[in-house]
């Protein structure tokens, strides 16, 4: 059984026929094609497919397509502004803040939403914020330096 | 994934109607739970019945405590003002869970419904009397290092997950439910059910009702109360132990105390004898130990888990020495 569904993913309308048990993470790879966000666990414990809803982090793995109704979705190919990076994925290049990149997306789109939300200004603050996002080479020490890089420039919330 | 029929609910008496048109449904909330165990095939529903739209995420003063809507997310109820001054337990015990992303999906209801993270009943493989009644207990003589050693028995010993609700048992909050049948409160004291012979009943909520909100009473003393969560790894796992205490103090006196173990038990423990034993003592190192004796009493250990008995009195006595330092 197929239902219509409309998604909203960085500022543009798709009308979609999908399963019901199509998560969000699987409507973006498979149907969107924006192969951005990234499966990992697929169980919601690795963070790899982190996205904002209405501006906030989710996991797109543990969300029904259908349940997204008229909210925005922003992924990681929504942060650019044509060629210029957000500050955000140009301080994990300046930070060499990945190694095989495969995490990246997710923890991008994390770090992006820990901008507006409380955080202390302590490494250690950004590091419990950051927990949701699993990295298996261990790039942790350059992601939180990026992380810090952007708040340092911009000013912190907390 | 076990295929279903997807309805979205407009209001509450939709979703209650829906309910109980479909027995074999479940109610959508933040989906961390349910989406993850449709996927392990533990969950089967027929019919999955969208609550998002309910007009249920908002905190509100009453009486000087707080009622919580059921569908306010979790990172919003730990930040929001009145939880972080009045009842800083609550606060630090969400914030204590999970990972950002989870607490801004999992609800207030659903984290009360959350399943047991025990391995034999997440893996359909297994035997497990929880998720298939009869067909036996592979914790019980198998790798139970995350499992419960109070409240359990011999067909079951998986720990109740959350830490949320440790808080809000230490705060005898009220849980208010609506069904096709009206609405009623149930005290989070007899909300939980203990495994005993039939493990795959968890709570008292009927099967057509919606839990609306939760009911936190005033409580001055909360104001000195926190959350201690003891676990693998420094954030983002399960608790191995945790405590959520709150003491009205005098000098050097407990007037009063309140008290909740996480991590340990089948449901949210909350542990009344230690409380009692608090009541009219100082804060002693002797009267803690005490205390922490009281908590973990009938704690039956089996195998890998037995560690949890100390772990959880020191937890306990830790979390009672801070409470005692606050101000």
């Amino acid at each position: 059984m197929q239902i219509d569904i409309t998604l909203s993913v960085n500022g543009e309308r798709h009308a979609l026929a999908v399963d019901p048990r199509t998560t969000l993470l699987d409507a973006l790879r498979e149907r969107l094609r924006l192969t951005g966000t990234k499966k990992g666990c697929d169980l919601g414990q690795c963070g790899a497919c982190t996205v904002h809803i209405d501006g906030r982090r989710v996991l797109a793995c543990l969300t029904l397509a259908a349940a997204v109704g008229d909210k925005e979705v922003r992924t990681v190919e929504g942060l650019a502004a044509g060629d210029a990076l957000h500050p955000v994925q140009q301080a994990f290049l300046d930070c060499d803040g990945f190694q095989c990149g495969y995490c990246t997306p997710g923890q991008i789109m994390s770090a992006v939403a820990l901008l507006d939300e409380p955080c202390g200004p302590n490494d250690d603050d950004v590091r419990e914020l950051m927990s949701g996002n699993i990295c298996r080479c261990g790039a942790y020490p350059n992601i939180v330096d990026a992380i810090q890089h952007v708040r340092s420039t911009q000013g912190t919330r907390g | 994934m076990h295929p279903f029929e997807f309805h979205a609910a407009s209001n509450e008496g939709d979703a209650i109607a829906l309910r109980t048109t479909h027995a074999d449904a479940r109610f959508l909330a933040g989906g961390t739970t349910l989406v993850d165990l449709m996927k392990h095939d533990v969950e089967r529903p027929a019919h999955v019945i969208d609550i998002n739209a309910l007009d249920l995420a908002r905190v509100t003063e009453e009486f000087g405590g707080i009622r919580i809507g059921a569908m306010v997310r979790n990172s919003d109820l730990a930040h929001h003002p009145l939880v972080r001054d009045r009842f800083p337990v609550l606060s630090q015990a969400l914030l204590a869970g999970a990972s950002p992303q989870l607490r801004n999906m999992a609800s207030t209801g659903g984290n009360l419904l959350q399943r047991t993270r025990c391995y034999y009943f997440r893996d359909v493989a297994s035997p497990c009397n929880k998720r298939e009644p009869g067909s036996g207990c592979g914790a019980l003589h198998g790798y139970n290092r995350i499992h419960a050693i109070l409240g359990t028995s011999e067909h079951c010993i998986a720990t109740h997950p959350s830490d949320m609700a440790v808080a809000l048992m230490a705060l005898d909050a009220v849980v208010h439910v609506r069904g096709a049948r009206g609405e009623r409160a149930i005290p989070l004291g007899q909300f939980y059910l203990l495994p005993a012979d039939h493990p795959e009943l968890e709570t008292t909520l009927a099967s057509d009702e919606l839990i609306v909100s939760v009911h936190v009473p005033a409580l001055d003393f909360a104001r000195r109360s926190l959350y201690l969560k003891v676990r693998d790894r420094a954030s983002y796992a399960f608790a191995l132990a945790s405590a959520a205490v709150a003491l009205d103090m005098t000098g050097g006196t407990i007037r009063d105390a309140r008290i909740a173990l996480g991590g340990v038990g089948t449901v949210p423990w909350r542990a009344r004898a230690a409380e009692e034993v608090l009541r009219g003592r100082r804060l002693e190192s002797q009267t803690l130990q005490r205390a922490a004796d009281a908590a973990l009493q009938g704690a039956i250990p089996r195998g890998h888990n037995a560690f949890k008995i100390d772990l959880a009195r020191r937890t306990l006595m830790r979390a009672l020495a801070r409470a005692g330092e606050l101000s």
